[in-house]
């Protein structure tokens, strides 16, 4: 198409383009890379609440670093934010795929229903974290009340050391559920019907149609639906904090909610609070280099 | 065979409404809750439904929160006007202008939104409190906005594709200069992407609580997530008037699901995006 217009046109064409684009690169630079390199300068710093009134930080190297690593509190907190990152996405996709598949055949309501499903995903963290924060109360919670009837003794699911980690993995998989739950049923659909024809005719029951046909044909959506859950898991603030701040006694505690109790928790340390935040960032951004590659597959595929 | 096939829908239906009641539970005990009386939520084990119906819980919701919600409504429709402001000229020009140097905005974008929410946090934390933005309408606003710009950009991009180049080129033969084809041919044309992209900027600012919670705990306009987080964290035992508030802040949701239900599922695909 443009190949065709002189040099000139060519050029201002270029300009107009960029007109319309300086503003979000402006706006990225700013809103983006901005605050982020704060951060990253800050995981560098001995910065404190002081240093906000004085401006005075200075770099101290890599100290802010080894004490968020060589504190007692990282490795448990990474094994934390693994079991909740890995139980979360285990479980909001099996139950996303089995339910993109149950509704992969339409029936009557199928589509009202279907949508139904997307109202968990849609309310503020805040309304639905706090409805499971009662509900899983444990003297006058809904959920105690039900196990209760089959004779299961009260549980502290926000107060138990042992059980607030299970508690907000619950909670974060009915939030997932719609997210898979959505984008497995478009790669459901996108799978020809013609295959499950002829696996019918050949006799294929189910299962085979199901570990034959779409599991295969729904990996490269799979892979993308894992990926990016992985790098939203791993982001997760709300749904704890809200739920257990953390707590009881940092049981429930992920790289992200410890970032912010070390940044705004009542010693103020924004130095290490950084630091922690920014190996959240290696983190996200190796699972997202692996993501856009999956993605790029897909496109070419 | 015709009635084999209906005794077997009846049945998906069943499980469908079953599977429909189980999951969207929480919701009917928020709704509950909220119109219990006091005294009956301590009661054990709680009933399915309440012995008495209240709304002593919304009327304390209403006197407590009307205000956050406010400044929620002003924090979200400001987000959706900056995001749109950004976003839309920039979707228009990777679409349609070819710039040199667009792939790498746009792998821009997908970095952008795996940078963990409590980084930019603390960098907007600290950027504000140089620039005095600290507990500011306009810094939260700024702050918010940040959640839907990528995911704007790239929808619309998506969508602006699917436009006849041939429409852009006959605007340009009629004398059109770029910014006239963009406001009186693309943006009409992209109303569908732009409503969903508008909806889903609503919508992120509307639930955002952790910029809130860090940019504006220390006083100055709160949105309704600190206001319910307020409740909670007071200890509280006033969950009716808790789960009053939280049935007032899901309004905008619902109401999005039912006016715009092909949208949402459109957004999350195309986008693949949520915070």
């Amino acid at each position: 198409m443009t190949y065709a217009r002189p040099p000139l046109a060519r050029r201002r064409l270029q300009w107009t383009a960029w007109a319309f684009l300086a503003p979000v690169v402006i706006y990225l630079g700013a809103f983006y890379a901005y605050p982020i390199i704060r951060n990253i300068l800050m995981g560098f710093q001995d910065y404190t609440a002081a240093s906000f009134v004085t401006g005075i930080a200075p770099f101290i190297g890599l100290d802010n670093y080894l004490a968020v690593v060589n504190s007692t509190m990282f490795w448990p907190t990474v094994l934390r934010t693994a079991v909740f990152v890995v139980a979360s996405l285990a479980f909001q996709f099996a139950i996303g795929l089995a339910l993109a598949q149950f509704f992969s055949r339409s029936f009557r309501l199928s589509a009202l229903l279907r949508s139904l499903f997307l109202l968990p995903w849609l309310l503020p963290l805040i309304v639905s974290a706090s409805t499971w924060k009662w509900m899983l109360d444990k003297d006058y919670g809904i959920l105690n009340a039900f196990l209760g009837v089959f004779g299961i003794n009260a549980i502290g699911w926000t107060v138990d050391p042992s059980i607030s980690l299970i508690a907000v993995i619950i909670v974060n998989i009915w939030i997932g559920v719609p997210f898979n739950m959505v984008i497995l049923y478009g790669g459901l659909q996108s799978i020809p019907e013609s295959l499950y024809e002829a696996a019918a005719l050949d006799g294929a029951n189910a299962w085979t149609t199901f570990w034959r046909i779409t599991f295969p044909l729904l990996r490269p959506v799979t892979t993308v639906v894992l990926l990016l859950g992985l790098i939203y898991t791993l982001k997760v603030f709300d749904v704890i904090w809200i739920t257990t701040q953390g707590g009881p006694a940092n049981s429930s505690q992920t790289l992200s909610t410890w970032s912010y109790q070390l940044s705004f928790g009542p010693q103020l340390q924004f130095g290490l609070g950084a630091a922690a935040g920014n190996l959240l960032i290696v983190a996200a951004v190796v699972f997202g280099a692996l993501y856009i590659r999956a993605q790029r597959k897909q496109d070419a595929a | 065979m015709k009635r084999l096939s209906m005794k077997r829908s009846w049945w998906r239906t069943l499980v469908g409404v079953i599977l429909a009641a189980v999951m969207l539970f929480p919701l009917y005990w928020m709704v509950m809750v909220s119109v219990t009386p006091r005294g009956e939520l301590l009661k054990t084990p709680p009933t399915l439904v309440p012995d008495s119906v209240t709304f002593e819980g919304y009327a304390k919701a209403i006197n407590d929160q009307l205000p956050y919600l406010g400044i929620s409504l002003a924090v979200a429709l400001g987000s959706v006007l900056v995001t749109l402001l950004f976003a839309a000229p920039a979707a228009y020009a990777l679409a349609k202008l070819a710039p040199r140097g667009g792939g790498a905005v746009t792998f821009g974008l997908l970095v952008a939104q795996m940078i963990p929410g409590i980084v930019m946090a603390t960098g907007f934390y600290a950027i504000y409190a140089d620039l005095g933005l600290l507990n500011t309408l306009p810094g939260l606003i700024l702050a918010d906005s940040t959640l839907a710009v990528p995911f704007a950009i790239l929808v619309m991009r998506a969508f602006m594709e699917g436009i006849p180049s041939e429409l852009i080129q006959a605007a340009t033969v009629d004398g059109a200069g770029a910014f006239r084809t963009f406001r009186s041919i693309i943006l009409p044309l992209s109303r569908n992407a732009v409503v969903t992209v508008s909806l889903f900027a609503f919508l992120f600012a509307w639930s955002d609580f952790l910029f809130a919670v860090i940019l504006t705990s220390s006083g100055g306009p709160q949105p309704f997530t600190l206001g319910i987080y307020h409740y909670i964290s007071n200890y509280s035992k006033d969950w009716n008037a808790i789960m009053a508030t939280a049935v007032i802040a899901s309004v905008p949701a619902t109401i999005l699901l039912i006016v715009a239900q092909r949208y949402v599922a459109a957004g999350i695909t195309a986008g693949a995006v949520k915070d």
